[in-house]
This record gives structure tokens, C-alpha cells and sequence, in this order.
């Protein structure tokens, strides 16, 4: 039992955990104060998670690595925004959930083996992040946060990147031109006939949060392998659940919903593989946890939105207004 | 009365004395359908003027087509000397010709100072790169406010400035996009039936406030349905029907056409259609 409560608890810090906070920032960015309906974040953490892998690989080092990708995720977010943005915002949705699997198809694809991987994808690329690790070999944390110091080291990096994004985005919305991008969302011609270019406002709200999802994959593949199963439209879907669980229009919602969902998750695959274990729980087999726990998470979502819409630090009052 | 402001008879798409918007061929059709099919008009500077006519006459398209909201088929129509025909609604906002909105366009979940201060112009802390700097933008984010501090008392809605504009009724909301608009130092306002769906009291000062503007230099462009309220604020009335514009005058003459009472009560108002079924028309 503890064990189960340890595993879950140890979920509150890992990289994934953080790789999906930051990817939910970043739609935060979108959907939250922009209103951009971005179904395709799994578009943006792929193109971070390859870029970065393919450069690293190819012999460049980690800075530059980190440049070709965000400047991939800006011609990304030029490709999905030019045609789209003028739009009305289900045009954006269709084109980017499309574009995530258009990507994935083409990494995975064995005629490109030689660059992506194919379907297997890429690894060995991080030799260089964790050649610079300050920390000296050993055994740090304790209890259910225990790892190794390249556990620490990603945990660090990883952690400080959630709150410069938290902070870089609670800065900008508070600024005057967060203050143009919620009156987008609110309605976009009486923001139009204020004298401001949503089609601009938009486009740079949209290669912002890309360029969070971008760091977001690079986060994600740092302790394991580039594969091209991990980007499907299933991560996207995470990645809203989470931005609505913590609350859409907040900045520690989502990172707040990303512990929780880990948590939750890793609980409810404890408990039920243990149930069925000692045989308290017989009508389903070991195998079939996987599936039902996401089945109680999606209840569990379903739940939350409708009983609390905005979200656990969702402003209450935001909520009145609705319709 | 009608001297002062054109320059002769008073005729659909007669010359103005000092106009400050002139519009030519504007031509704008959905499928089959002829929305807007405006010849010439010009609009006096400095003066208020109703465009009205009756539901379906073209007036909000005509409206949306001048402020770069919708596309002409055709047509051109110069501003304050700026030719703006294909020019987007954002920049005819920032040559001064400012809109409100017939539904208001109240942003909800902002503030109603926020969504005073977002009317602000030229806002430093507006760009990306500069956002992220407080000390860039500060001081004129408390100009902005003060400005926005002293419409709001001029507009009562000074106490709501810290309330969400989504909690205003819907004749503050009407009077909150007004002072939005004012906000960007129009020099020319174009307010779509700024009494729609106001209750009675707040009529009056929103009459008021329109006669304020027009005390302040600012060129009044409003579309209305009530006859009533047009008759006491208006200098000069276009009539619109069927997307054409059929009267034009001061708003007592006006209201005496045959033209514009055909628009209204339609052309056989006051024959017995049954008894000319046979000729038929």
C-alpha cells in the first residue's frame, strides 16, 4: 500500500509531469487567454522532440539544438496560423489536429529511417545534456522522490523551465498586450475596431505557446527515446485534460492539473492492480487496468467539467457569465 | 438650415459643404441578393447625421463595408482625404473613424477599465518584446488610466470600473463601448443603434452623450430605427431603402417625403391593394 502511495507521489516531480506542464502552459497561451482552439500540441512537442534530437545527433551542441528547434516551431506555427488564423477558430482546430498526425505519419515513416528513425524513433541524444550535470554521481531525495543524479539533474532543469514559463506567462498576460489577447478571446472584432491586428495578436500568441509545447517535448524525450508513438493525438488530449483540470485561463492550473493527473493516474493503476492481485477486484484482469483507468479518468474529467467548469484555480466568478 | 450643410438642394447624394467622408459606387451583394448599392454620399464633417430606413435597408452593411468589416463588390470611399477602400477595419480604426457595434461588443471578462484601457492607441507595452517590461510601459499605462478614469466619470461608470463588463446592463454596456471608442481619440464615430435595447432612462443621457461628441469636433455617423430620437439629435438624415439611399435632408424635411414614407409604410400604404389586384403592378 505504501509502495502505491509512493509510486504516485514520486509521479509529482518527474520530467513527464513536467513536460506536460509546460506543454498545457503553453496551451494555456492558447486556448485559455487567446481563445485559439490548438488540438495539434502534440505537433509542437514532436517538432521540439526531433529537432532537438535530430541536431544533438547530427554533432551540434545543446544550444544551438535548442535554436533549431524553436525555429522550427515558428515555421510550424506560421504553416498551421497563415491559412487558418483569419478564420473563424474550428478552422484552426481541424488544421492543427490534422498537421500532429500528418507529423507523426512522416517521422515514422521507414523511407526516413536514416534521419528520424523511423518507427523507432531516436535516442542517445541526450549524451551531451547529461555530460554537463553538476551533480556527482549518487543517490539523491528520499522516500518516493528518491533517483540518481541524472534523475536529479533532468528533475532541475526540467522543474526551473516550468517556472520561468509560469512566470514568463503570468508577466505577459499582465502586460497590455496580455490585456489585447483576452479581448480576443472575448470577441475579436471589438478588438478589431480598437485599431488592433488580431491576425498579428493571434499569430504571436500561437508561436509563443508553440514555442512552450516545443520545449515541452524537449523536456519529454530528455530521460528516454524519440518515439514516434508517444505523439499521437492521445497526447494532446492529455494535455487538455490537464489544462482543464487546473483551470484554462490560469497560469498554475496547469502545472497544479499535471501533478494531479500523473498522480490520480498512477493511483488508480496502483489500486486496481493491487485489488485485482489479492483478489478483492474479479472482473477484470491485470491487463485490462490500463484501459479502465483511463476510463475513470475520463469519468472523472467529465465529472469536473461539469461541476466546475473553470477549472480548480479557475476564477469562480468568470463562471457566472457564461452564456 | 439645410444650406449650412450642402451645398445645394437637399437630394439623395447631394455635395456637402465640408464633408468628411465621401463614398462612391459602393456596391455590395450576397449571391443574388443587392445588399448595398450606394451611388454617392457624402457626410458632413463636425455634424451629427442618422442614417436610417427601414429593417433590411442596408444600413449595418453599408456600415461594416465603410469600416473595412465586410468587402464591397465594388466601390471606393475616401476618409479625411484617405482613400480606404480594401483597407482593414484595424487601420481605418487608427485613421480615426471609429465603430461600435449593433449587438454591444462588451468584453466580458475583462474589467470595464481594462476594457477602457485596451481603446488606448499606440501602446508601447502592446508589443510582445516589450510587454514582458514593466518599466517600458508604465508610466503611460497611468496616462492611459487617467484618461480612461475620466471617461468613465464623464460616462457614470466609475464606480463599475473594477467589475467584469460582463456584470454591466445592457445600456451601460452600450455606454461603455462608447467611451471604448473615445478611447482611441476618434475623429469620427460610427455608432450602430447606440439606443437599441437602452430602457428609456438611460435614453436621455445617452442622447446626451452623442451631443457631447459632436460639441468635442467629433463627426457623428449613427444608424437608428426610432424616427423619434432622430428628429432631436440629428443635423442631417440619410434615408437608406432596399441598399440605395432614397432621401437625404435635415431631419424635419426629411421626415415629410413621400420617398421616405414609401420606405417605411411601403409605396401603397394608402391605396386598397385588393380593389387594384386586376391591374396589378
Amino acid at each position: 500500500m505504501e509502495q502505491i502511495l509512493a509510486n504516485a507521489l514520486g509521479e509529482l516531480l518527474t520530467p513527464m509531469t513536467a513536460a506536460y506542464a509546460l506543454a498545457a502552459i503553453g496551451l494555456a497561451m492558447h486556448f485559455g487567454f487567446t481563445g485559439l482552439l490548438n488540438f495539434g500540441q502534440a505537433a509542437y512537442m514532436l517538432v521540439g522532440a526531433y529537432a532537438f534530437a535530430m541536431s544533438t545527433l547530427a554533432g551540434l551542441g545543446l544550444v544551438p539544438a535548442i535554436l533549431i528547434s524553436f525555429a522550427a516551431s515558428i515555421v510550424l506555427s506560421f504553416v498551421l496560423g497563415i491559412p487558418t488564423l483569419r478564420l473563424r477558430s474550428d478552422y484552426l482546430a481541424i488544421v492543427t489536429i490534422a498537421a500532429a498526425e500528418i507529423l507523426r505519419f512522416i517521422v515514422s515513416t521507414t523511407g526516413l529511417n536514416d534521419v528520424t528513425g523511423g518507427p523507432q524513433g531516436l535516442s542517445g541524444f541526450a549524451r551531451d545534456f547529461y555530460s554537463i550535470n553538476p551533480f556527482p554521481a549518487g543517490e539523491y531525495g528520499f522516500w518516493a522522490w528518491t533517483m540518481d543524479e541524472k534523475g536529479l539533474w533532468v528533475r532541475v532543469v526540467a522543474w526551473s523551465l516550468v517556472i520561468i514559463a509560469a512566470l514568463f506567462v503570468s508577466k505577459m498576460i499582465r502586460s497590455p498586450w496580455g490585456r489585447v489577447i483576452k479581448g480576443i478571446r472575448e470577441d475579436e472584432d471589438a478588438v478589431r475596431s480598437l485599431g488592433k491586428n488580431v491576425y498579428s495578436y493571434k499569430m504571436q500568441s500561437l508561436i509563443i505557446g508553440g514555442m512552450l509545447g516545443t520545449l515541452a517535448g524537449i523536456v519529454f524525450v530528455l530521460p528516454r527515446a524519440v518515439q514516434p508513438g508517444n505523439f499521437g493525438t492521445g497526447l494532446t488530449f492529455f494535455i487538455w485534460t490537464i489544462l482543464l483540470l487546473g483551470g484554462a485561463a490560469t497560469v498554475l492550473g496547469p502545472i497544479i492539473g499535471s501533478m494531479i493527473f500523473w498522480v490520480l493516474l498512477s493511483l488508480t493503476d496502483g489500486l486496481l492492480s493491487a485489488g485485482v492481485d489479492s483478489g478483492v477486484i474479479t472482473f477484470i484482469t491485470q491487463n485490462q487496468i490500463g484501459g479502465i483507468r483511463f476510463m475513470l479518468v475520463g469519468i472523472g474529467l467529465m465529472l469536473l467539467v461539469i461541476f466546475r467548469p473553470q477549472g480548480i484555480f479557475g476564477n469562480k466568478k468568470e463562471l457566472y457569465f457564461n452564456g | 438650415m439645410a444650406n449650412e450643410i450642402a451645398k445645394g438642394k437637399a437630394e439623395p447624394g447631394c455635395a456637402k459643404v465640408d464633408p468628411i467622408l465621401v463614398a462612391d459606387n459602393v456596391l455590395r451583394q450576397f449571391g443574388g441578393l443587392t445588399a448595398v448599392d450606394v451611388k454617392h454620399v457624402e457626410i458632413p464633417r463636425g455634424q451629427i447625421t442618422a442614417l436610417i430606413g427601414p429593417n433590411g435597408a442596408g444600413k449595418t452593411t453599408f456600415f461594416n463595408l465603410l469600416t473595412g468589416f465586410d468587402k464591397p463588390n465594388s466601390g471606393t470611399w475616401v476618409f479625411n482625404g484617405k482613400q480606404l477602400a480594401g483597407v482593414p477595419s484595424y487601420k481605418v480604426a487608427r485613421l480615426g473613424m471609429v465603430r461600435t457595434f449593433q449587438l454591444t461588443k462588451a468584453l466580458s471578462l475583462l474589467t470595464v477599465m481594462e476594457n477602457m484601457r485596451l481603446g488606448s492607441q499606440n501602446q508601447k507595452g502592446e508589443n510582445p518584446l516589450a510587454a514582458m517590461f514593466r518599466s517600458v510601459w508604465r508610466k503611460q499605462e497611468q496616462l492611459v488610466t487617467e484618461t480612461a478614469n475620466e471617461l468613465l466619470t464623464r460616462f457614470k461608470l466609475d464606480a463599475k470600473k473594477d467589475d467584469f463588463a460582463a456584470s454591466l446592463s445592457g445600456g451601460q454596456r452600450k455606454l461603455l463601448e462608447m467611451a471604448r471608442a473615445l478611447m482611441t481619440k476618434p475623429t469620427m464615430i460610427m455608432l450602430d443603434e447606440p439606443m437599441a435595447g437602452v430602457n428609456p432612462a438611460l435614453t436621455q443621457s445617452l442622447l446626451d452623450h452623442i451631443k457631447d461628441l459632436k460639441k468635442e469636433g467629433m463627426t457623428v455617423l449613427f444608424v437608428e430605427h426610432d424616427m423619434h430620437m432622430v428628429r432631436h439629435i440629428s443635423d442631417w438624415v440619410i434615408v437608406m431603402a432596399e441598399g440605395k439611399i432614397v432621401a437625404e435632408g435635415p431631419p424635419k424635411e426629411v421626415m415629410k417625403n413621400p420617398a421616405v414614407i414609401d420606405a417605411y409604410l411601403g409605396a401603397h400604404h394608402d391605396s386598397d391593394l385588393g380593389a387594384k389586384k386586376k391591374a396589378g403592378k
